[in-house]
Order: C-alpha cells, then sequence, then structure tokens
C-alpha cells in the first residue's frame, strides 16, 4: 500500500494499492473521523483482495474511495 | 612488512580441472600458482596459499569454510586476496564465500575480480571489493595488477575513492565524505539541474537503481485461514523507540507486539509515534493507524475475513535508506515472518 506508486513499481511490488498521501497514507485528518476510517477500512480491503487474487505482472489494484 | 593471504582453486594450483574439483581445502606456507605473481605486485608478503577445488566449496560451503577459517585462526594477515575468477561461476562463487566468510571473521580487507558476467558478482559486490575481470585466465596479469595496486592503497592506509573512483562493482554503500572542492550540495543541485535543462551531460550523484524485477508471489489461498502481517516503511514505533531506528537512512529495524490490541494508539496516551524524518508526523503521531491499520484489518479478522493478524508489527524507516540495506532488513523481517508462520504481509509506505 503506497502513495508512491511508480517508487513501488521500480522496486519490484508487484501487488500494488494506492494510498492518499505520504503524511497520512490511510485518512485524511481534515475530514471526518467516519470518512477515514471507511477510506482506510475500504483500502485495506482491497489490499486483502490484492492478497487473493492471482497476477501475472506488477497490478496496481483500483480503489474506489 | 605486511602479509596477505591469496585464496585460489584447484584449476589455479596446478593439482588438476573438473576431475579434481572435489579437493579439499589446504593451506600452504608458499606461493602457489597466481600467489607468485601477486607476492610481485603487491607491498606485502604473501606468506599463504589456499586452495580448494570448486566443486568441493560448492557442495560442501559449510565444512570447506569451517575448515579454511580454521586454518587461519592462528595465521597474522592484513589482506585477504581471492582469485581473480574470471567468469567460471563455480570459482566466483567460492571466492565470494570465503571472501565474506574471511571479512566477517577476521575483519580484514578482501579483495577479489571477476568478470561482470560472473554470478558471484551479484551474489557478493556487496560484502567484499570485486574488480570487473577478463573473461579468461589469458588477463590473469592484467586482473591481478588491478587487485594489487587497490590492494597496495588499503595497504598504506590511503583515503580510497568511491566505486566509480576505484574502479569497484558499487557496493550500494554510501559514506560521509569531506569534499575536496567544498562544494555544497545546493551548488552542484544547481549546477546539475541547469545542464539537464540545456540538455547537456551531467552525473547524477544519486542514480536511480534500475528496476527491480520481483517474482510474483501466488495468491493466498483461503485468506479467511491466513495469518496476515503488518510491515511498514512509515516509522511507527513505540513512543520510546526501544530499538533506536534511526529517522533516515535506517540500517534498524524492530517487530512489536499488537496482540489483542484493537487500534495502535497514538502519542498522546504514551503509545506509538513516527520517528520517520521525510515527512510531516502530526497525522501519524494523533493516529499511527493512519500508517500501519491495524484498526481496519482488525475489523477484518473480527468478520472472519482474514484468519488472524501476526502478533507482531514490523517497522523501519524508509528515508534515505540504501536498496542495498532496504533489501537486508527485508530480508532479515522475511526470516521472522516464515519462522512463525505468516501467510501474507501488507506493506504500508509513507
Amino acid at each position: 500500500m503506497a502513495n508512491l506508486i511508480p517508487v513501488a513499481k521500480t522496486v519490484g511490488a508487484n501487488r500494488m494499492v494506492p494510498t492518499i498521501s505520504i503524511p497520512y497514507p490511510l485518512g485524511d485528518p481534515s475530514t471526518p473521523e467516519k470518512e477515514q476510517w471507511k477510506l482506510r477500512y475500504h483500502r485495506v480491503g482491497v489490499a486483502l483482495t490484492a492478497l487473493e487474487t492471482p497476477i501475472e505482472e506488477q497490478t496496481v489494484f483500483e480503489v474506489r474511495i | 612488512m605486511k602479509k596477505a593471504i591469496l585464496y585460489i582453486n584447484q584449476f589455479f594450483a596446478g593439482i588438476g580441472g573438473e576431475d579434481k574439483a572435489d579437493y579439499t581445502p589446504e593451506i600452504r606456507a608458499e606461493l602457489v600458482g597466481p600467489a607468485m605473481l601477486l607476492n610481485q605486485l603487491l607491498d606485502a608478503e604473501v606468506t599463504h596459499t589456499i586452495i580448494c577445488g570448486d566443486n568441493y566449496m560448492g557442495s560442501n560451503e559449510e565444512e570447506a569454510v569451517k575448515t579454511i577459517l580454521g586454518f587461519l585462526a592462528d595465521i597474522e594477515f592484513d589482506i585477504f586476496i581471492a582469485g581473480p575468477a574470471f567468469q567460471a561461476g563455480r570459482y566466483g562463487n567460492a571466492c565470494g564465500v570465503i571472501g565474506k566468510a574471511v571479512k566477517e571473521k577476521f575483519n580484514v580487507p578482501v579483495v577479489s575480480s571477476m568478470n561482470p558476467e560472473n554470478p558471484g558478482v551479484d551474489m557478493f559486490k556487496k560484502d567484499i571489493y570485486i574488480f570487473p575481470g577478463g573473461k579468461s585466465a589469458a588477463k590473469m596479469r592484467t586482473d591481478m595488477k588491478q587487485i594489487a595496486e587497490f590492494a597496495n592503497k588499503i595497504l598504506r592506509g590511503e583515503r580510497l575513492g568511491s566505486a566509480s573512483d576505484e574502479g569497484y562493482y558499487v557496493r550500494g554503500i554510501r559514506h560521509m565524505v569531506w569534499r575536496e572542492d567544498e562544494q555544497p550540495a545546493s551548488e552542484r543541485a544547481m549546477a546539475m539541474l541547469l545542464k539537464k535543462l540545456k540538455g547537456e551531460e551531467f552525473v547524477s550523484e544519486l542514480p536511480i537503481p534500475k528496476i527491480d524485477r520481483v517474482p510474483v508471489a501466488a495468491p493466498v489461498a483461503d485468506l479467511s485461514k491466513a495469518t496476515i502481517a503488518l510491515v511498514t516503511s512509515g516509522g511507527i514505533v513505540p513512543v520510546d523507540n526501544p530499538d533506536r531506528i534511526q529517522s533516515a537512512s535506517a540500517t534498524r529495524w524492530g517487530r512489536y507486539n499488537i496482540e489483542g490490541v484493537d487500534k495502535l494508539g497514538n502519542r498522546e496516551e504514551g503509545q506509538f509515534k513516527t520517528i520517520h524524518a521525510g515527512y510531516d508526523p502530526a497525522a501519524a503521531d494523533t493516529n499511527p493507524n493512519r500508517v500501519v491499520p491495524l484498526d481496519a484489518l482488525r475489523a477484518y479478522e473480527k468478520e472472519g475475513r482474514i484468519g488472524k493478524i501476526h502478533e507482531y508489527f514490523y517497522t523501519t524507516v524508509g528515508t534515505g535508506t540504501t536498496e542495498a540495506e532496504a533489501a537486508r532488513m527485508g530480508k532479515e523481517m522475511v526470516e521472522y515472518l516464515h519462522n512463525e508462520g505468516v501467510d501474507a504481509v501488507i506493506l504500508t509506505s509513507t
């Protein structure tokens, strides 16, 4: 899970899930707690999906929120 | 007079070729094969030659290393030379294995030479000085000369330049140096930028390593039975940073128990904070779960989406950290993860 997906690609990560920033990858402090939780819960869920998904090459998994 | 020891294989010792590649380690207090040449070129006396068959080293590594380190235990020497190994893969491996072991055990400089195609280069260039050598023994004189010239610099206690200045394979180690030109980084960076804008050639001080391909891991068959670990390069640590992980250019990492913890407590609560010097710590200090999403993963554990969360999370700082150090720390972490039955990892970076 990384904000800098191009760097993750360069160092060879194969299953990638984007996060939202460098200082707060999974929860923007300027938004309500509830929204932060929703985002974090969703993106960690995408990471779990990524772990059980067969892939052939480096793949960036899509996030909805 | 300083003292040197040379390691060679059965072929260069004149013992034999493939048929003698199982030759067990031997030490002779004399100059054998290329040791004569090295002795001429070196500002040191080559007191001993160690000989070992390449296959013996390849298939009985532990035994071979133990025997050779045993030979050396009572001998004084200032430098250890292995090879040159040219393009001979098994010889390159042998030079690397024994070179690394000697360096670790006796803390003496170790110098070798291998052709760029020799697999020993990538395996050991981080551990010992390896110079690019020729393809075959026809280059013995040139390659040995290069080894000896650098070894002499070390023996004289001269200031050593960078890998590119000296000519050995880049080890991925960064040093703090006082530049002779005393030109600060800001000026050098501006000069580079101007050259880049003008389309002129410039040499980066921090070359970006080429893309590293990692084999794709098989998917986890059944997440509901899997153990998942959290690993981060975001520098989240207990507030007292017990392992003294550095805030930048980290060489240390830690793992901290999160058994039964629903979410990471924050700095104010005296629990966790970030020590990462590469980003504003405010958001991570207030809620470390923004970097290590234990709370969200715990929710998935309670729902039965995953089997369980591994008892520890693993952490280091990923700013200014060289790829070589990062790879080493990663390997060290993986050893724990493997031994403790972790099936998959969620790695968060900042």
